[in-house]
């Protein structure tokens, strides 16, 4: 069973404000999941690469470092749709 | 004349011979949705103004000749895409008034088809989920059964679909949210192979899971569908040259590998006789079956459940009330961040986060998240293996027909346990389809059909193959 503490310490990690209740609900649906991994220990591995090969055909994708000219008033859009902004910025609370 | 239940090509015959109007066709199928939605609450926005705009526009096309297969053709959009000027909340209350500023690359390919989009549908919230319940505003029934789900993630676009309130829709799959609601509310669904088609502008859930789909009633709807939103992006890195061309080769010859790990304990005895029924038929029809083992199955679900989540937390975390959407007050930076989330996140998000953050933590990321990368390799390994010896695989969709509404609701490990014959195929980035078969009772069976990176053509094909059978 995962220690209240720990479900406490990943909630932090996750930003996630939790409940008293939630946090006993996540302690205990946790708890039953990770134990499911478990079964990942059985896995008959023969030195399998972790690193992500897919064999689907990939050229070289990534393109030029080159800022492209977007949509007239997309910028304007993104902006509007911040919660708290001042002229064309968006604002934030202190960091400092 | 009703206008309701076309195919895509049925329709565009009707379109091109000025039997009906694209602006006819829209008010048609937006009249069903104000009749018949209320009961199945398949849509979150119903975009009426842009749909007549659209249809106005497609009209304009087609008497100046220049209609295409997709021109006036009426569709739904799951809500984790983006639709530009209309609201696109992956099912979330962190994202309840947010107003798309651009179009997914789906969508600008299908608006030059000149399609109409006719609204938004209900999904699990961001995509977490197989059954629809986890939507943060409303729950979707199946139009088959109304107390049973319509399976998710994608359930809005599949019951929208099967209660013929669209004639396709589009939803998302990363881990069978596509091919579970196809098969549960008897319709076809298609997640194409990972890179097929561009994710920018869909809302990420596990970003080298996700795959955008079409649903529909037959399978050449699907296919029209697929040709138009698939092919390189320039936006999308991960998207790749890919030119999807016909197969006709049908049935005869073809080897189609039955995985005999998929047909153990818990699979419902009507669902197999359904999808081993289906195999016979393929033989019948001059394919032949060879029984093929795929080990790597009885892994598959925990290393999607590793992975996903881990995904998801990285993907999630651009929630934090600066940029968009649900902004809580706070007394500091960090505690905006706490209390948005923790207010804007449904149960099963949270869930997920929560693994995630946990697998990758420090301490755990070798044990958890590094292994199931391992694991991944093996799945990949096992399916091209058996693609060395056939040509497709044929097995269940899911264990179980529609579950009940709140049925699986309590036991999230039993929900996750519905995903078991679906997973693999978004780990490996396979392309498979949900084709329905039969009925249990009156509850639609799909069959799941895999194919080789790339080969939608041969799949399409086989699937359109047996639901004329």
């Amino acid at each position: 069973m995962i220690l209240a503490d720990e479900v406490r310490h990943i909630a932090k990690l996750a930003r996630l404000d939790l409940s008293e209740a939630e946090l006993k609900k996540m302690q205990k649906d946790l708890s039953k999941i990770l134990d499911y991994f478990n079964l990942l220990k059985n896995v008959p591995l023969a030195g399998q690469n972790p690193i992500n090969n897919t064999k689907a055909p990939r050229g070289t994708n990534l393109r030029e470092d080159e800022a492209k000219l977007k949509r007239v008033g997309l910028a304007e859009k993104l902006i509007a749709a911040a919660p708290d902004k001042k002229d064309d910025c968006i604002k934030v609370k202190n960091i400092l | 004349m009703d206008l309701i239940g076309f195919t895509i090509a049925q329709a565009h015959e009707g379109l091109k011979n000025k039997k009906f109007s694209s602006k006819e066709l829209a008010l048609a199928y937006l009249d069903k949705i104000k009749k018949l939605d209320k009961d199945i609450n398949s849509f979150l926005s119903v975009t009426e103004n842009l749909a007549l705009f659209q249809a106005e526009e497609a009209d304009r096309k087609i008497k100046e000749g220049r209609i295409s297969k997709l021109t006036g053709i009426p569709g739904a959009i799951k809500d984790a895409i983006m639709v530009e000027g209309e609201r696109c909340t992956a099912a979330s209350k962190i994202l309840e008034n947010y107003v798309a500023p651009y179009d997914a690359a789906v969508i600008e390919k299908l608006k030059k088809e000149g399609v109409v989009i006719l609204g938004k549908t209900n999904m699990d919230e961001f995509a977490m989920g197989s059954s629809t319940e986890n939507s943060g505003f409303k729950i979707t029934k199946n139009p088959v059964d109304l107390k049973r789900v319509p399976g998710g993630s994608s359930g809005g676009s599949a019951a929208a679909v099967a209660a013929d309130m669209a004639m396709y829709s589009l939803g998302s799959d990363t881990g069978g949210s596509v091919r579970l609601p196809a098969s549960f509310c008897g319709i076809v669904g298609l997640k194409p192979t990972y890179g097929a088609v561009s994710r920018y502008g869909l809302i990420p859930f596990g970003s080298s899971l996700d795959q955008i789909g079409p649903m529909a009633k037959t399978v050449e709807d699907c296919r029209l569908v697929f040709e138009a939103i698939s092919g390189r992006d320039e936006k999308d890195a991960t998207s790749a040259d890919y030119k999807f061309t016909e197969s006709h080769a049908g049935l005869r010859g073809l080897k189609i590998g039955v995985p005999k790990e998929y047909f153990v304990k818990g699979i419902d005895k009507d669902v197999e006789k359904i999808i081993r029924n289906a195999i016979k038929t393929a033989q019948d029809q001059g394919a032949k079956i060879i029984e093929i083992s795929l080990p790597s199955v009885e892994f598959a679900l925990a290393c999607y459940y590793i992975i996903a989540p881990a995904e998801a937390s990285a993907n999630l975390a651009r929630f934090d009330g600066i940029k968009y959407g649900l902004s809580e007050p706070g007394k500091d930076l960090l505690d905006v961040y706490f209390k948005t989330r923790g207010k804007g996140f449904g149960a099963e998000v949270k869930r997920r986060i929560m693994i995630g953050t946990y697998t990758l933590s420090s301490g755990y990321y070798d044990a958890y998240y590094k292994k199931a990368q391992a694991v991944r390799q093996f799945i990949k390994q096992d399916f091209a293996k058996a693609f060395e010896k056939v040509d497709l695989i044929f097995c269940p969709v899911s264990p179980v027909p529609a579950i009940k509404i709140g049925e699986k609701t309590a036991d999230p490990l039993s929900m996750y346990l519905m995903d078991i014959y679906t997973v693999s195929v978004n780990l490996a980035g396979l392309p498979a389809i949900s084709v329905p078969v039969g009925k249990t009772g009156n509850l639609p069976v799909g069959l799941q059909i895999i194919g080789d990176y790339f080969h939608e053509n041969k799949i399409l094909d086989a699937a359109s193959a047996l639901e004329n059978a």
